[in-house]
């Protein structure tokens, strides 16, 4: 055995991977080319047609990389600082919170634009083959809260709950802490109900405290809710509408105060349980990374998030032009929400 | 002989005789069970495969099909109103006409391509369908487009011609076609209102929407806007990138390092330190190692999120234990007497290895490198760490660029809210991956084999 082939070759590549270690480093300081996302898995779909179809009208800048984790999620990544290893855009399903502008500010990320880009409801829904249910706030907070009035049992049917209600198994699966959509059904919902039953909140967030025997957290997205509900036929899930339009032909919505949510009933406002989606800018990488500016304002154009746009007919329901109007020049003039 | 057997030691001879036989009836018993549950175990061990192979293909092979359908376009110069591409000026500077030549392409975007879509859509239907345009446009994938626009943007001069194009059925249309759908359900319940439902009918039946091979599920990426047109391509490619990073370091490093301690390095607690380490290393989870490449890779070195160089590097941090576990035993096997010869006739303690071990054990050092790509390929917990769970619409053109993996897209399309169409995609995507491996796996084998007659 003379010169042995794969030895050389091993060694050649040892030699190339220090090379390009050496390479790597800079290039990897260097800015980057494409706009990276983050966030809300509501927002995720919505942000992910906008990212296509800003690559097919731009192209001269990347498509932009659309990832999920959560509204909690994304914000925190969002705020760990400014440079080109930290993400640009923040998707959430609910407003950033003083605690999350404190930990940017912190890190350094004070010009944060808020880019609110229409809205959302979030609907009940079970399984098609079960009975219909007609929900109130209070209904839901008897069968799932921790605290209830004195002397009242912790139901276990619906039935218990309200006659009304079929006599089936309660069961809930929401989503969990991570998810902004859990923080709009605390408070439309839970909040709501506990006002009603229990005549107030409570102290220490009370309301809050649910049940451990029949409420299962979800921290996936919604597609783990609906294997939930294949799972455990009795479950009634927490989804957004716009899921739940994709999949209407397996899932029963509950109504609301006598609501059944669609586009129209949360538009006009009639559905309670709705909310705004948004997403966040970093103002410091506006002219850095480039296309951040034009992706912001494709995102607010008519095409896009308008009446009869891109993005209704993907189940988001569009703010009235004038709002949508007033953001875009918010985030143009450079309005920051860390003031 | 024939003496009734009084004889005290023929007695003796045939009770040992019935006592050997029955303990032979009673291990042959043993065996027969054991064979009996080892068959047992082997068939339901062999069952199962059967049950998930035939799931997974069962469900994921329609897939690759989908609908389309040819559609005579019309380039009406009514709707596609463009003006001429821009001509560099003299005056001009090279960034200006860019600009210019930009904007050219954006008025084509803008062009109202729907109608001409809906217009072909219902020259193509039976004669008598009608439906208004929003229940028309259902019925094709909206990417239909921008395949126009990218047909007129290479050959200005189809406007004013008709010219068959080839459009995706949208996915909805594609489920309703395939007969996904509970035709029962009530209008509400159904995705596709009645006129489009009734126009997809009456296409098919006709043949102008066809079921044909989707050869773009290899060739695309991943589309949201365009459900129908989604594809693998990027996270073919961003896999490919994972695994020649992956083979590029952790192959020389492995095999170096267990060639220096199963060779050279002396025996003390230092490298019985180092040898427990890496038993333990090889049992970490694989999350452990997404934890650290975040941590590491990306906050520290500052290396970009979901790229592929950095996907590649910490599934290397997982498979290298594996690699090097491997090259020891199979260097471990190399019987002494080589050795001692190959020293004997005075050869150097490098040129003992490299020349005369290591040879012997490259069937297994190939083996080992390829099942542990293979397993890596496969992984998909530490890459949802380090960013690569991200949707990416792009190929990435360098391991430094965004991408997917193919273990995620599965992932991805698994959560995909149009569970009635990314199911089979999910399942086709598996199949795809599945592929992948196997083939793999064969390679190491038939290496294996190839080496080992050498040798």
């Amino acid at each position: 055995m003379t010169a042995n082939p794969i030895l050389n070759l091993s060694v050649l590549v040892a030699g190339a991977l220090a090379a390009g270690a050496l390479i790597v480093g800079p290039v990897a300081a260097q800015e980057r080319s494409t706009i990276q996302i983050a966030g809300s898995s509501t927002v995720l779909p919505f942000a992910s047609i906008a990212a296509e179809e800003f690559g097919q009208f731009f192209p001269e800048f990347d498509t932009p990389v659309v990832g999920s984790g959560g509204s909690g999620g994304g914000m925190r990544q969002f705020c760990q600082g400014i440079g080109a290893n930290t993400i640009d855009i923040a998707n959430s399903s609910r407003p950033i919170k003083t605690s999350e502008i404190e930990a940017c500010r912190a890190n350094g990320v004070s010009d944060i634009r808020e880019i609110r880009i229409g809205y959302d409801g979030i609907v009940l829904a079970s399984r098609l083959d079960g009975p219909a249910f007609a929900l109130e706030p209070r209904d839901i907070y008897t069968a799932i809260a921790a605290n209830l009035p004195e002397g009242m049992a912790p139901p276990m049917l619906w039935s218990d709950v309200n006659p009304s209600l079929p006599a089936q198994r309660i069961n809930m699966a929401i989503p969990g802490a991570n998810h902004g959509t859990r923080e709009v059904f605390e408070e439309r919902v839970l909040e709501a109900g506990c006002e009603a039953v229990m005549g107030g909140a409570l102290e220490n967030g009370g309301c809050l405290q649910l049940r451990q025997d029949n409420v299962i957290e979800i921290t996936g997205d919604y597609t783990e809710t609906l294997a939930r509900l294949n799972a455990d036929p009795d479950t009634v899930g927490v989804f957004g509408l716009s899921f739940y339009d994709q999949n209407r032909d397996t899932l029963r919505v509950a109504t609301i105060n006598g609501v059944t949510p669609s586009l129209d009933t949360v538009a006009s406002g009639e559905y309670l349980v709705s909310r705004p989606l948004f997403f966040y800018v970093k103002g410091a990488h506006l002219g850095v990374v480039p296309g951040l500016a034009e992706y912001t304002e494709f995102f607010l154009s008519d095409m896009m998030v308008g009446a009869g746009g891109r993005l209704e007919m993907a189940g988001l329901i569009p703010a009235p032009a004038a709002e949508t109007a007033q953001v875009l020049e918010n985030f143009l003039n450079g309005v920051s929400v860390a003031q | 002989m024939s003496a009734p057997s009084l004889d005290p030691e023929a007695q003796a001879n045939s009770l040992r005789r019935a006592q050997v036989r029955r303990s032979l009836t009673r291990r042959n018993r043993a065996e027969a069970r054991f064979r009996a549950l080892g068959m047992v175990s082997a068939l339901a061990a062999l069952g199962f495969v059967a049950i998930l192979f035939g799931n997974i293909l069962s469900r994921g092979i329609p897939a690759f099909w989908q609908y389309s359908a040819v559609l005579n376009v019309t380039f009406d110069p009514a709707v596609v109103r463009v003006p001429e591409r821009p001509v560099q000026g003299a005056d001009q500077s090279d960034a200006d006409y860019q600009t210019a030549l930009l904007g050219w392409q954006r008025r084509f975007s803008m062009v109202n391509w729907n109608t001409l879509i809906s217009r072909a859509v219902l020259d193509a239907a039976p004669a008598g369908v009608t439906a208004d345009q929003r229940a028309v446009l259902s019925v094709i994938d909206s990417g239909a487009r921008f395949v126009l626009r990218d047909l007129v943007l290479q050959d200005p001069s189809l406007i004013g011609q008709t010219v068959p194009v080839r459009l995706l059925a949208s996915a909805d249309a594609d489920n309703w076609a395939k007969g996904k759908l509970d035709r029962s359900l009530p209008d509400e319940r159904q995705q596709l209102s009645r006129p489009a439902r009734d126009l997809i009918d009456a296409m098919t039946t006709q043949g102008s929407l066809q079921r044909s091979f989707a050869w773009h599920l290899f060739t695309n990426v991943d589309s949201r806007a365009s459900p129908a047109s989604a594809g693998l391509a990027g996270a073919f490619v961003g896999s490919l990138y994972m695994m020649l990073v992956v083979i590029l370091a952790s192959v020389p490093i492995g095999v170096s390092s267990a060639i220096y301690l199963e060779e050279f390095a002396p025996r003390n607690r230092f490298t019985d330190v180092i040898e427990v380490n890496i038993n333990n290393l090889a049992a970490v989870p694989s999350i452990v190692f997404g934890l650290l490449g975040a941590a590491v890779f990306i906050n520290l070195f500052r290396l970009p999120l979901s790229a592929p160089l950095v996907g590649g590097l910490v599934l290397t941090l997982m498979t290298l234990p594996t690699i090097i576990i491997a090259t020891r035993s199979a260097l471990r096997a190399v019987p002494p007497s080589l050795r001692q010869a190959a020293l004997g006739i005075g050869a150097s303690r490098t040129q003992m290895v490299f020349h005369h071990v290591l040879p012997v054990t490259y069937p297994g050092i190939l083996t080992a490198s390829i099942l542990g790509v293979a397993q890596a390929l496969g992984e998909t917990a530490p890459l949802l760490l380090i960013g690569m769970n991200a949707f990416v619409a792009n190929i990435p053109a360098t391991p430094l660029e965004q991408s997917a993996a193919l273990p995620v897209q599965i992932y991805l399309w698994q959560g995909n809210e149009n569970r009635n169409f990314f199911e089979a995609r999910t399942f086709a995507a598996i199949i795809v991956l599945l592929a992948l491996m196997i083939s793999l796996n064969a390679l190491a084998i038939w290496l294996r084999g190839r080496l080992e007659r050498k040798a």
